[in-house]
C-alpha cells in the first residue's frame, strides 16, 4: 500500500514537473505590444498551466487503465463490483469546484487590472454633442485619468474596411497612428453589419455594431506596425477586411499628425 | 399506464413493409425510426464532410483561389448547419434515443409513434431543401448563426430557406423532445423506478427539458429576422430602429443549450458502452443523474459568454464567466467517474471502447479550453478565431461523433445480429484520432497568433500550420472509408454475433438481435440493475 502510494506521488509530481516546464517554456502567443498584453499572457500561463496538469493526468488515468486492467485471454470474469465511493466523489466535487472558483477570481482580478470593470460612459460625453448610451467595450483610463492628451478617435467600419476619424485633426485616416505608451481611446461604430476590431499583439478585441457606438481603449508599448483584423464575419471579402496601425515616438506621431492636419477654414 | 396500452397497438404488422423497403416508409416501429435517423443523419455527415473538406482545401493555401469567396461562405455556413441540424442533433437523439429508450423503459414503441414518424420525415426534406438553395440564387453565407444586420443583407432567398429548413428541422427536434419526455414518464415498465434506468434515459431525459425550453426561442427568433428579410420590419434591423444585439441574446439562449443537447446524449452513451465492456458497474450512478440535471439548469444560464465582446455590461460578463466556469464541475464528475469505472475493470480492448476512450481524452481537452474560453478576459483575444473552431471540434466532433461511432460499433449486432470487423474497426479508430486531433490541435495556436474564423485568405505566416490541419482532414475524410467497407460487408456476411454478444444487462440485450417488432415475445423484464456486473454476477451464473 505504501509502495503504491509512492508511485501515485511520483507520477503526480512528474505530471506537475512537465506542466509547469511547458507552460513557462512554450509560448504559443505572439508578441506583447501593449498593456493588457503581459497580464493577458499571465493569466494565459497560468490555465495554461493549470490545463495540462488535468489533460496530462486524465490522459495517463485513461491509457493507464487500459493497459493494466485489459482482459488477459485466460481471463474469464468481470471486474470489482464498485459502485461508487461516496468520500472519492465528494473530493473530486468540491476540488474542481474550488479551482473553478479561483480561475473566476482570479480572471476577475486580471479583468479589472485590464480595466474592463470601469465605467465608459462619462469619457466620451465631450465627444458626442447630445449624450448617447454607449455601449461597454475594454477600458484603461480610471476615473482621475481623463488625461489632456488621452487620444480620442472614432473608428467606422464598413464592408470592407476600416476608416480612422481624427477630431482634434479634422481628418481621416485608413491608417491608425498612434503614439507609444500613451492612452488612446477610439469610439467605435459600424456603417453597415457588424465588425470587430482585433489586434493580436494587444490582446484586444471588440464588436463594432451599427447603431450602438462601443468603446475601446488601450495603451501600446511597442513601436512596429501592427495589423488590425475584423474579426466578426462581415461578407465576402471579410477575411480581406485588413488595416493597420502603427505605433511611433511620439515625435513621429506628431510630425504625421500636422501633416494630416486640417484647419477648420478649409471645412 | 392507459396511454401505453393504447399506442402501443397501433403497430399494425400487417400494414408495414418487410425488409429494406420499411426503412423508406411512414412505418411507426420506433427501431425502424431510429435507423431512419442514423442513416438519413451519415448521408448527411458525407455531405457536411465534403463540404469541410472544400474548406480545408481553400485554407491548404493563404490565397482565395479554389472557390469565389461568396461561394466560400456559403461552404461554411452549410457545412455549420448541417452537421449540427442534420447529423449530430438527430443522430445523437433521434437515432439512438428511439432505438434505445423504449427498451430502457420496458415499453414496446415510444409513447407517441406516428408523431415520432412525423418528426423524422421532416428532416430529408428540409435537409435537402437546405442543400437545394445553393442551386437557386445561391445558399445563405451568414455563418449557422445568421446574425443581423449580415443575414438582412445578404441575398435573400438563400437565407429565407435556410430559416425555413431550420425552423423545420427546430419543430423534429421539438417532437422529438415532448415524446422523450412522455416515454421515460409515462411509459416506464410497472415496477422499474427512475434511478434504475439506464443512464441514457436520464440523459435523454435532461436534453429533451433542454429542447423543449429553449428551441421554441430560436424558433420565434427566426420568425422575427423573416419577418425583418421578407416583409422589411425593424426587429433587428438598426437601420429601422432595430437592436442586432438582441437577436444574438435570443440566438444564443436556444443554441448554448444546444451544445448541452449535442453532448448530454453522448454523455449517456457512453455511460452505457463503457460498463459493458469494462465488466463494471458504472461508478457514481446518483451523482452522475444529479450532474446531468446540474449541467441542464446551468446550461440555460450561460449563452452570453457567446458575447463577451459584443458590448455587454461588465456585470453582464462576469455574471457568465462564472456560471460557465461551473458547468466544468458536473461535466469533470462525469469524467471522473468514466475512468473510476474504467479503473480494476477487465477491459475488453475493441473498437467500441477506443472510441469511448478517445472521447474522454478528446473532450476532456475541448473541456480545458472551454473553461479558459469563458473567462472574459481570456475570451476578448481568441473570440471569433480559430481557437474557438478548434475548441468546438474538441467538443462536437472529439467528443459526440467519437461517441457516435463508439455506439455504432457497440449496438450494430443488435441492430443486424451481425458483429462488426474488429480489425477494420481499430484501422478506424486510429485514422480518425490521429486525423482528428492533426486536424482540430494546431488551430489552437492559429487563433492566438491572429487568424480570424470564417476567412477564405490568410497571412502567408500562417500556412504550414493550415496545411497541417488540411492533412488531418484529409486523413478524417480517408477514415470513413474503412467504416463504410465495414459497414457494407458486416450487414452482408458478418459474423453471426448471437443475441447478446457483448454480455451486457441493459435491457435492449435480454430480447433476440435483431429485436421483433415489438421488441419482446412476452413480457417485458424487468432491469432492477442495470449495471450490475462485477464478480458477484459470474458467481451467480
Amino acid at each position: 500500500m505504501l509502495n503504491k502510494n509512492i508511485y501515485l506521488i511520483l507520477i503526480i509530481s512528474i505530471v506537475f514537473a512537465i506542466s509547469f516546464w511547458i507552460g513557462f517554456n512554450v509560448n504559443l502567443l505572439p508578441a506583447e505590444a501593449s498593456i493588457n498584453a503581459p497580464i493577458y499572457d499571465e493569466l494565459f500561463k497560468i490555465l495554461f498551466i493549470i490545463g495540462l496538469i488535468i489533460f496530462i493526468g486524465m490522459t495517463i488515468a485513461v491509457i493507464y487503465s487500459l493497459f493494466k486492467f485489459r482482459k488477459r485471454n485466460d481471463q474469464i470474469g468481470d471486474g470489482i463490483a464498485l459502485e461508487g465511493n461516496l468520500s472519492l466523489e465528494i473530493v473530486w466535487t468540491i476540488i474542481p469546484s474550488i479551482i473553478v472558483l479561483l480561475i473566476g477570481l482570479y480572471s476577475y482580478n486580471i479583468y479589472d487590472r485590464m480595466g474592463g470593470m470601469k465605467e465608459l460612459n462619462h469619457n466620451h460625453e465631450m465627444m458626442s454633442s447630445n449624450p448617447e448610451k454607449i455601449w461597454a467595450g475594454i477600458s484603461q483610463t480610471s476615473d482621475n485619468e481623463i488625461a489632456i492628451n488621452n487620444l480620442s478617435i472614432e473608428v467606422s467600419a464598413m464592408q470592407f474596411a476600416f476608416l480612422f476619424n481624427y477630431p482634434k485633426g479634422n481628418f481621416i485616416s485608413g491608417e491608425l497612428h498612434v503614439p507609444v505608451d500613451q492612452k488612446v481611446s477610439m469610439k467605435m461604430e459600424s456603417k453597415d453589419v457588424i465588425h470587430a476590431f482585433w489586434v493580436p499583439e494587444f490582446r484586444i478585441k471588440q464588436d463594432i455594431i451599427p447603431g450602438q457606438p462601443t468603446i475601446l481603449n488601450f495603451t501600446p508599448t511597442k513601436v512596429g506596425k501592427y495589423p488590425i483584423i475584423c474579426a466578426e464575419l462581415c461578407g465576402p471579402y471579410h477575411g480581406g477586411m485588413r488595416a493597420s496601425i502603427i505605433v511611433e515616438e511620439e515625435s513621429d506621431y506628431n510630425e504625421w499628425f500636422n501633416k494630416n492636419k486640417k484647419t477648420e477654414v478649409n471645412l | 399506464m392507459t396511454i401505453s396500452i393504447d399506442s402501443q397497438k397501433t403497430n399494425n404488422e400487417s400494414l408495414q413493409p418487410k425488409g429494406w423497403l420499411r426503412y423508406f416508409s411512414f412505418s411507426l416501429d420506433h427501431k425502424v425510426i431510429g435507423i431512419q435517423y442514423l442513416v438519413c443523419g451519415f448521408l448527411f455527415y458525407l455531405i457536411g464532410g465534403t463540404l469541410a473538406s472544400a474548406i480545408r482545401i481553400e485554407l491548404a493555401s493563404p490565397m482565395s483561389d479554389f472557390m469565389p469567396r461568396d461561394v466560400y461562405n456559403q461552404v461554411l455556413t452549410l457545412h455549420g448547419t448541417i452537421m449540427i441540424f442534420l447529423w449530430i442533433v438527430p443522430v445523437v437523439n433521434g437515432a439512438f434515443g428511439n432505438y434505445l429508450i423504449p427498451f430502457y423503459v420496458g415499453a414496446r414503441d415510444m409513447a407517441f409513434p406516428r408523431l415520432n414518424a412525423v418528426a423524422f420525415w421532416l428532416i430529408p426534406p428540409s435537409g435537402l431543401m437546405l442543400v437545394a438553395s445553393y442551386f437557386v440564387e445561391g445558399a445563405a453565407q451568414a455563418g449557422w448563426t445568421a446574425y443581423p444586420p449580415l443575414s438582412i443583407t445578404t441575398p435573400q432567398s438563400g437565407q429565407i430557406i435556410w430559416i425555413l429548413s431550420v425552423l423545420l428541422l427546430g419543430g423534429s427536434s421539438i417532437f422529438g423532445g415532448i415524446n422523450f419526455i412522455a416515454t421515460i414518464i409515462k411509459l416506464r415498465r410497472p415496477g422499474l423506478k427512475l434511478m434504475q434506468l439506464p443512464m441514457y434515459c436520464w440523459a435523454m431525459l435532461g436534453t429533451s427539458i433542454l429542447v423543449v425550453l429553449s428551441t421554441p426561442v430560436l424558433a420565434g427568433t427566426l420568425i422575427l429576422l423573416s419577418f425583418d428579410i421578407i416583409a422589411k420590419t425593424g426587429f433587428f434591423n438598426p437601420v429601422l430602429g432595430g437592436n442586432v444585439v438582441v437577436y444574438q441574446h435570443l440566438f444564443w439562449f436556444y443554441s448554448h443549450p444546444a451544445v448541452y443537447i449535442m453532448v448530454l446524449p453522448a454523455f449517456g452513451l457512453v455511460s452505457e458502452i463503457l460498463p459493458v465492456h469494462a465488466r463494471k458497474p458504472l461508478f457514481g450512478y446518483t451523482t452522475m443523474v444529479f450532474s446531468i440535471m446540474g449541467i441542464v439548469v446551468l446550461g440555460l444560464v450561460v449563452w452570453a459568454h457567446h458575447m463577451f465582446t459584443s458590448g455587454t455590461p461588465p456585470w453582464m460578463r462576469l455574471f457568465f464567466t462564472i456560471a460557465t466556469a461551473f458547468i466544468a464541475v458536473p461535466t469533470g464528475i462525469k469524467f471522473f467517474n468514466w475512468v473510476a469505472t474504467l479503473w480494476g475493470g477487465r477491459i475488453s480492448i475493441n473498437s467500441a471502447m477506443l472510441f469511448s476512450c478517445g472521447f474522454i481524452i478528446n473532450f476532456v481537452f475541448g473541456g480545458i479550453t472551454g473553461v479558459a474560453l469563458a473567462q472574459v478576459p481570456f475570451d476578448i483575444h481568441v473570440h471569433d478565431t480559430y481557437f474557438v473552431v478548434a475548441h468546438f471540434h474538441y467538443i462536437v466532433y472529439g467528443g459526440t461523433v467519437f461517441i457516435i461511432f463508439s455506439s455504432i460499433y457497440h449496438w450494430f449486432p443488435k441492430v443486424t445480429g451481425k458483429m462488426l470487423n474488429e480489425k477494420l474497426g481499430i484501422l478506424h479508430f486510429i485514422i480518425t484520432f490521429i486525423g482528428f486531433n492533426l486536424c482540430f490541435a494546431p488551430q489552437h495556436w492559429l487563433g492566438l497568433n491572429g487568424m480570424p474564423r470564417r476567412v477564405a485568405e490568410y497571412d502567408p505566416q500562417f500556412q504550414f500550420v493550415n496545411q497541417i490541419s488540411s492533412l488531418g482532414a484529409l486523413l478524417m475524410a480517408i477514415s470513413t472509408i474503412p467504416f463504410l467497407i465495414n459497414v457494407f460487408l458486416s450487414v452482408r456476411n458478418g459474423k453471426d454475433s448471437g443475441d447478446n454478444p457483448w454480455n451486457a444487462l441493459t435491457p435492449e440485450w435480454l430480447t433476440s438481435s435483431p429485436p421483433p417488432v415489438e421488441n419482446w415475445e412476452g413480457e417485458a423484464p424487468l432491469v432492477e440493475e442495470p449495471y450490475g456486473y462485477g464478480n458477484q454476477f459470474y458467481e451467480q451464473k
